[in-house]
């Protein structure tokens, strides 16, 4: 992958959040780039979700320099709206909808045509196998479905960059691997994806990964890389020996 | 925005709960309230003082007595009886006929009819008085028929001991008050919580939608809705409860949105500060329902409270509404005698409209 000031989707210098006393985000630095997936590891409490939501928009950061698809979080957030996808943890569909009318209504929202939403649902319904259930109440439907589904709406304007907040909670290893497939997909098709998981196996899918600890990045490599440095065998020693230099993660 | 609103009346009509709270309990509660106060009028004891005891006066007592409404209890001989029966309990109505009552009626019209109620009991008091004059308006029309010249009849109703008929004055305005606070802001309040808990609220903010199109999506519906519930509310006080309705329809509708907009833009308010749909549901219960009962005067009358409670009457919007409604369905006002109340209501809109899309901006920064 070429990691050039070109192709440079997401650029963070000097992040700060503060909430109060409490420094959220200590000084963030990293660059992401197209089509890389991006694995962002912290124990809960240690400020990944915190920084995700200020590169979505959901957060206005305390200072620093931030950029998503080119554009400065503070002056051009409408902007980056347009060009991100965004799947919280809870598979956020609406559950007395059915599969189609999610699709529906999110496309809606993105300003997508009646048409572009109707073959989009159906290209996606057909790639996840999925067309006979279109007009099933997402109630109905088993988790992991659920999960897919969650992605896919996610992906139905064809963002730039998808942000996953910690896709694979309460879902079955297969499920999950799964998952990680059509997030491989979707990355191969050029999409930025930055994920977060406390899942350490998920964590040697990512290209590269950073992990945080209490508010600052501590790690940011290949799970290579990584390795390597710290002389271990699996992520989840490097992830335990960085960890335990942890405060905060202590009571999460 | 379409698909927003869309959606939001998808979530409406597929959740039963809501449908019957919606629709259910504005039926419900208007039924309740007008059969408890209106299923007694059976033989209501009267006192008649016939001063002409003559052709007419005869036949109205008959007619008055055959309805089934009404059973003679006494029968007077002169005025100063009148308030011992009324004392001692015995009647709810007086029937009081001039001297020389058919004569006048038949050559030199209006004859006088006096119709005295016991108003402590103000529904019954209502509707005795209607009933008496629907009668004696009936005996006028048939013998005008009867008669060259026209009768025509003089009736004088007065009300005894309670003469503003308080209690039905604020029996429907109170109702409709309370239920469309109730419907919008619990409702709405409900609704965006629940996006809250369900974390769908966060992919909305992540759209392109901007906060105040989220708003604006999510109340639309419940405008629409509420106000078909006003007039659910509005025909059933009128066929069931016999509600008379003298002023503006267009004027009452248009004080209802205003209500409903500024009952909304509370929902929203709570909204903001609850996480839960249990959250929003108790607080809209306590911070909206209970001040509304208790100090918007549709219980307690607002000049018996204490000066500090009288005070903070005034912040409740219910109590303009009240006001509103009292003035154009009972009393038959136009926008020139309402002008104030509603300009408070709109002050308020604007406030609570203010305040809720600054909260609902705050909570993203």
């Amino acid at each position: 992958m070429e990691s050039t000031a070109n192709n440079r989707v997401i650029h963070v210098r000097e992040l700060v959040k503060k909430f109060g006393d409490f420094v959220a985000n200590d000084h963030l630095n990293f660059d992401v780039y197209a089509g890389e997936i991006f694995g962002f590891l912290g124990a809960n409490g240690a400020g990944k979700t915190t920084a995700m939501k200020i590169l979505c928009g959901l957060q206005r950061p305390s200072s620093g320099t931030i950029e998503v698809a080119g554009f400065d979080v503070y002056k051009q957030s409408d902007q980056i709206k347009k060009n991100i996808g965004y799947m919280s943890q809870r598979f956020s569909l609406y559950e007395d909808l059915t599969v189609k009318e999610n699709f529906q209504f999110y496309g809606g929202i993105y300003g997508l045509s009646a048409t572009e939403i109707k073959d989009r649902t159906r290209q996606m319904l057909e790639s996840l196998q999925m067309t006979t259930s279109a007009d099933m109440i997402l109630r109905d439907i088993p988790l992991g479905w659920k999960q897919k589904l969650a992605f896919s709406v996610a992906m139905v304007h064809r963002p730039k960059i998808v942000f996953l907040d910690e896709p694979t909670g309460g879902v079955d290893p297969i499920t999950r691997r799964q998952f990680w497939e059509m997030i491989y997909e979707a990355a191969s098709k050029g999409v930025t994806v930055f994920v977060t998981t406390h899942y350490m196996d998920e964590a040697e899918y990512c290209n590269r990964i950073s992990i945080m600890v209490d508010g600052r990045i501590e790690a940011l490599d290949s799970p290579a890389a990584l390795k390597a440095k710290y002389n271990a065998a699996t992520m989840d020693e490097v992830f335990i020996r960085l960890a335990r230099a942890g405060v905060r993660s202590m009571n999460g | 925005m379409k698909g927003f609103i869309i959606k939001e009346f998808m979530h409406i009509f597929r959740d039963r709960r809501t449908m019957l709270i919606l629709f259910g309990m504005p039926i419900i509660q208007i039924l309740l309230f007008g059969y408890a106060i209106t299923n007694e009028i059976n033989n209501a004891q009267i006192a008649i003082l016939d001063h002409s005891n003559d052709q007419s006066t005869r036949e109205i007592t008959q007619k008055i007595l055959s309805s089934g409404y009404f059973a003679l209890n006494t029968k007077l001989n002169s005025a100063e009886e009148i308030e011992k029966v009324f004392r001692e309990g015995k009647i709810k109505e007086a029937i009081v006929f001039e001297s020389d009552f058919d004569k006048k009626l038949r050559n030199a019209p209006p004859a006088s009819l006096q119709l005295i109620t016991d108003a402590s009991d103000p529904n019954t008091a209502n509707l005795l008085s209607n009933y008496t004059q629907a009668i004696a308006l009936d005996y006028q029309k048939q013998l005008t028929a009867a008669m060259p010249a026209p009768a025509r009849l003089n009736i004088q109703s007065t009300m005894q001991y309670n003469p503003e008929l308080k209690g039905v004055f604020m029996f429907v305005p109170g109702t409709i008050t309370i239920l469309l606070m109730l419907i919008s802001a619990m409702m709405t309040s409900i609704s965006i919580a629940r996006e809250k808990e369900t974390g769908t609220m966060e992919v909305l903010l992540v759209s392109p939608l901007k906060p105040f199109h989220i708003i604006v999506g999510k109340v639309i519906p419940y405008i629409l809705l509420s106000f078909i519930n006003a007039l659910i509310i509005l025909v059933l006080a009128a066929t069931v409860f016999g509600m008379p309705f003298q002023g503006s329809l267009l004027l009452l509708l248009l004080e209802s949105i205003l209500f409903i907009v500024m009952a909304l833009s509370m929902g929203i308010l709570i909204s903001t500060v609850s996480n839960s749909q249990q959250t929003a549901m108790l607080l809209s219960m306590f911070a909206l329902m209970l001040p509304t009962i208790l100090l918007s005067g549709f219980i307690f009358p607002i000049e018996n409270m204490p000066f500090p409670l009288q005070i903070f009457s005034h912040i409740m919007p219910s109590k303009w509404f009240i006001i509103i409604i009292k003035n154009i369905m009972l009393k038959g006002l136009g926008i020139a005698y309402v002008w104030k109340e509603t300009l408070i209501l709109v002050a308020m809109t604007f406030f609570f409209i203010g305040l809720s899309v600054k909260k609902f901006n705050i909570r993203l920064g």
